[in-house]
């Protein structure tokens, strides 16, 4: 069967032949009849089917994409290379004090906030479904399993409260570093360190807004399956800084110098 | 159908059409906003050609004294930057908006509102960056800014915080825009238009959007280094620190390189419509034009380092970097044949658009001979740094991407104003502003090549420039009066010349199928495309017949106004015909200024902690508020 977008139309083939996957699930689950009275926003015709949104959200990642490169490649460059400590992995005693400074970055701590922030994007994942499924009505002997998973208010909180203890670790990281006495003017490792990881922490902040925002729609007036497309571009945004994270993690606290 | 006849179609703006100052401040129309970004991007021109004329006046004789050493920095610098971010980047820009919707058979860009920001951004960023001058306290670090010489250290004073905060602030601009276009490109082609059907100057510009897309925020990047490191005392570039001084040198030139092909694409793109439309044939070898342009793109990541051969890379790097350099003029070469080739055999028709088309085949031409001579490492380091690599750039600069755009604004401005430019004065135009161009920039190759130093002030006698020297400076004085007679044209003939039908040129690609200039909603109908040269098959299908024709991948989008292709003569208001259109709207604009707000809070910071920080948090706040409003509102009215 050819597949159809929201208002009947058959979708493209072209969709298929950029290599885009079909995506349009957020349309392709919305009945048309759920919504159709009111003021209906007007339906355009694009070429690959998809919302202009969509194609611009990855237009935006990409460019995120060389955003990130910038920074890792500095960070890599100039790994090794600072001429004082305190450094990541290594310990460093400083020659005019005496004073001994140990290997600065925590893994215990950053493994268990990578864990955090891995498991928000499963959170994210179910946020998405629960509401491209909003108008599926639960059957009557639906568990408290299913309650749960049909609900988008639990999944988006989740994804923002794991955000929000991503934040908290890194508060907690750079606070510990300032008294242990590395700042972003220490050394070359300072600077590239607090930049890139701010870069992300900045990133994973915006995303915890957007989902708030999205919370906020919820309990306004509920999100449905109309709604699939903006929760959609919150969650590739939300998915693509946590794959950037996995990078850094493994970059800057797995290899050692 | 027949074309329309010569009728006056200016005379009878639509009726809800708003004009004035709060239209033009609230518009979202692609139109109206290229208008914008043509207008404020020829002034900037102007403003960037006037700073090299003072240039030119100082090198006129040796030992002179027209400006001083620090102020010559301060020219330079703004020269570079004014002509590369003010004036070229955004006159691509102007047609970028104004032709891609119109060529692909849409009613508007993705984003009108992300559209209206980017001028906006554009224009406050652009007068954020040029005030100084006026107070002589500009950037003077070059407008490739080297670090650590741009670093707190070395430049201490305010002058480099407006680059490096006014470059950040038109990065947004040209990155918003760029997510937008590639977007209308990929999503909103008319039924039937596919990618091997787009017009030549589309697929020139869909290359640049990903070329600024993947460029910008490499440069972004590097400024945030040089931000942090000038405001919060960050070691990015500090040598002392142990950082690495060609650092910023990499960064830089990876994005600066593709910058140079951002820069010159759409002109290709514009002669690549001009040359087929005035030789009455098909653009030969459309494929190949649009790979080789893929080509470039691709290739133009991969050769940044031969901006820095003088630095001592070790043989490897500089083989690659020579190798790839020479390997990105194939491609290029290959789209110089093609322009000959597509006037080979053609009945050629010498307007001004096509004199400056067939000016940038021999100018860039020129321009990239002398770019190969630099694509070896030792004859390199010869010329690095001389008046060789000066003459170089502006033969592909000016002479490639200014003439493209003359030649393209030449074509468009009839469907831009239903009116003709004068073409003896556009004759006239090019004969001065093509003899002075060379008598300016071909002598600098000879003082380069006599060791004639770049970005020096002033030059003792005696060692062979005077002349050469002398005879670049009429050249530039000369450039006055062409630029001062387009202007004439280009003003005057808005007002009084020769009525424009809707297919001026009697070309074969969508945007002269609708009046002249458009009405709002571009297209009444929305045209079926069968082929890359829809207009020709209905007028000329003699020219035609040998263009590959398939309706392979077509289909009916089901909505109503969809109709095969045709030529519209009708203008209408969109109200009348249930077209829904954007709503205009200010938010867009206070947006941009917000963001502007808070880059000036942080350049007045180290000198007033307090009204810095006011300045951040209210431009953050404004912001902050106008994206809220901006997004909880909806893009269109409702008829």
């Amino acid at each position: 069967m050819r597949e159809t977008d929201r208002s009947g139309r058959p979708i493209p083939t072209s969709v298929l032949s950029l290599g885009v996957p079909p995506l349009v699930t957020a349309h392709a689950h919305a009945a048309p009849a759920a919504h159709s009275g009111g003021h209906e926003e007007h339906h355009h015709y694009t070429t690959t089917g998809l919302d202009n949104r969509k194609i611009a959200i990855w237009a935006f990642i990409g460019s995120e994409c060389m955003l990130f490169a910038s920074l890792i490649s500095t960070y890599l460059i100039y790994k090794g290379r600072s001429l004082v400590g305190p450094f990541p992995h290594t310990e460093w005693t400083n020659p005019q004090t005496g004073q001994v400074f140990k290997p600065i970055l925590n893994i215990p701590v950053t493994s268990f906030s990578t864990f955090v922030l891995l498991m928000s994007s499963l959170a994210m994942v179910l946020a998405l479904a629960a509401v491209q499924n909003k108008d599926n009505p639960l059957p009557a002997n639906a568990g408290l399993g299913d309650r749960m998973l049909a609900s988008s208010k639990l999944w988006l909180w989740a994804t923002c409260i794991l955000g929000a203890m991503f934040l908290a670790c890194q508060a907690y990281e750079f606070t510990s570093f300032v008294h242990e006495g590395l700042t972003i003017k220490t050394n070359l490792f300072g600077s590239t360190f607090f930049t890139l990881t701010g870069f992300h922490g900045a990133h994973v902040t915006a995303g915890v807004i957007w989902l708030g925002t999205l919370l906020a729609i919820d309990y306004k007036r509920g999100l449905g399956p109309k709604d699939a497309l903006n929760v959609d571009l919150a969650a590739l945004y939300w998915h693509f800084v946590d794959v950037i994270w996995i990078a850094i993690f493994t970059l800057l606290y797995l290899i050692p110098d | 159908m027949a074309t329309v006849a010569a009728s006056p179609s200016y005379a009878r703006p639509a009726a809800s059409e708003k004009e004035g100052f709060m239209a033009w401040l609230t518009t979202t129309d692609h139109k109206k906003i290229g208008t914008l970004y043509l207008h404020t991007s020829l002034f900037f021109f102007i403003f960037g050609g006037l700073e090299a004329v003072l240039m030119r006046w100082q090198l006129m004789k040796p030992n002179q004294t027209i400006v001083t050493a620090d102020q010559f920095n301060q020219l330079f610098t703004m020269h570079g930057t004014t002509m590369v971010f003010l004036a070229i980047m955004p006159l691509s820009a102007a047609f970028f908006n104004y032709l891609i919707p119109l060529q692909l058979g849409a009613r508007d860009v993705a984003f009108p509102r992300l559209n209206a920001f980017s001028y906006w951004v554009y224009l406050l960023g652009g007068i954020f960056i040029t005030l100084p001058i006026l107070f002589w306290v500009a950037p003077d670090g070059g407008w490739f800014a080297y670090a650590p010489l741009s670093g707190r250290t070395y430049s201490p004073a305010i002058n480099m915080d407006f680059w490096v905060l006014g470059i950040q602030i038109l990065g947004i601009s040209s990155l918003a825009a760029a997510f937008n276009f590639a977007t209308t490109i990929i999503n909103m082609r008319a039924p039937g238009m596919n990618l091997m059907r787009m017009p030549m100057f589309t697929w020139m510009s869909f290359v640049t959007q990903f070329l600024i897309i993947l460029a910008f925020p490499v440069i972004t990047i590097a400024l945030v280094f040089l931000q942090f490191d000038r405001f919060f005392g960050t070691n990015f570039y500090q040598v002392s620190a142990g950082a690495d001084p060609l650092l910023w040198q990499h960064l830089f030139w990876v994005f600066g390189h593709p910058e140079v092909y951002i820069l010159i694409l759409p002109a290709f793109g514009l002669v690549s419509e001009v040359l087929p439309t005035n030789s009455k044939k098909p653009l030969f070898g459309y494929g190949v034009m649009a790979y080789s342009g893929i080509l470039i793109g691709f290739l133009g990541f991969g050769v940044w380092a031969h901006h820095m051969f003088s630095v001592g890379m070790g043989p490897v790097g500089d083989t690659v970097f020579s190798l790839t350099t020479m390997l990105i003029a194939i491609p290029t070469g290959v789209k110089i044949f093609n322009w000959i080739f597509t006037m080979w055999g053609g009945s050629i028709r010498f307007t001004a658009a096509m004199k400056f088309a067939i000016g940038l085949i021999a100018l860039f031409t020129i321009g990239g001979i002398s770019g190969i001579t630099h694509s070896s490492p030792p004859s390199d380091l010869q010329q690095t740094d001389t008046y060789y690599i000066v003459a170089h750039f502006h033969y592909v600069l000016f002479g490639g991407a200014i003439m493209g755009i003359f030649s393209g604004i030449y074509h468009y401005f009839p469907k831009m104003y239903g009116r003709y430019m004068d073409e003896r004065l556009g004759t006239w135009h090019f004969w001065l502003n093509f003899i002075s161009m060379n008598l300016t920039f071909f002598p600098m190759h000879y003082s380069g090549l006599l060791g004639m130093p770049r970005r020096i002030y002033t030059y003792d006698t005696a060692q062979g420039w005077d002349t050469f020297n002398m005879l670049s400076t009429i050249g530039a004085f000369l450039l006055m009066p062409a630029t001062l007679i387009f202007i004439w044209n280009f003003f005057k003939s808005k007002k009084g010349g020769e009525p424009a039908p809707a297919n001026a040129w009697d070309a074969a690609t969508l945007e002269w199928s609708i009046p002249s200039p458009p009405p709002e909603y571009n297209f009444a109908k929305i045209p079926v495309v069968h082929s890359r040269y829809p207009l020709w098959d209905l007028t000329h299908p003699e020219r035609t017949k040998d263009v590959p024709h398939t309706d392979e991948g077509m289909r009916h989008t089901g909505e109503h106004d969809v109709v095969d292709m045709h030529i519209e003569t009708e203008r209408r208001t969109a109200k009348e015909l249930g077209i829904p259109m954007p709503s205009s709207t200010i938010k867009p604009f206070w947006t941009a200024l917000g963001i502007v707000v808070m880059f000036t809070g942080l350049l007045i910071m180290p000198h007033n902690k307090m009204a810095g920080l006011v300045g951040i948090f209210t431009g953050a706040a404004m912001l902050v508020g106008f994206l809220y409003a901006w997004l909880t509102t909806p893009l269109e009215e409702h008829h």
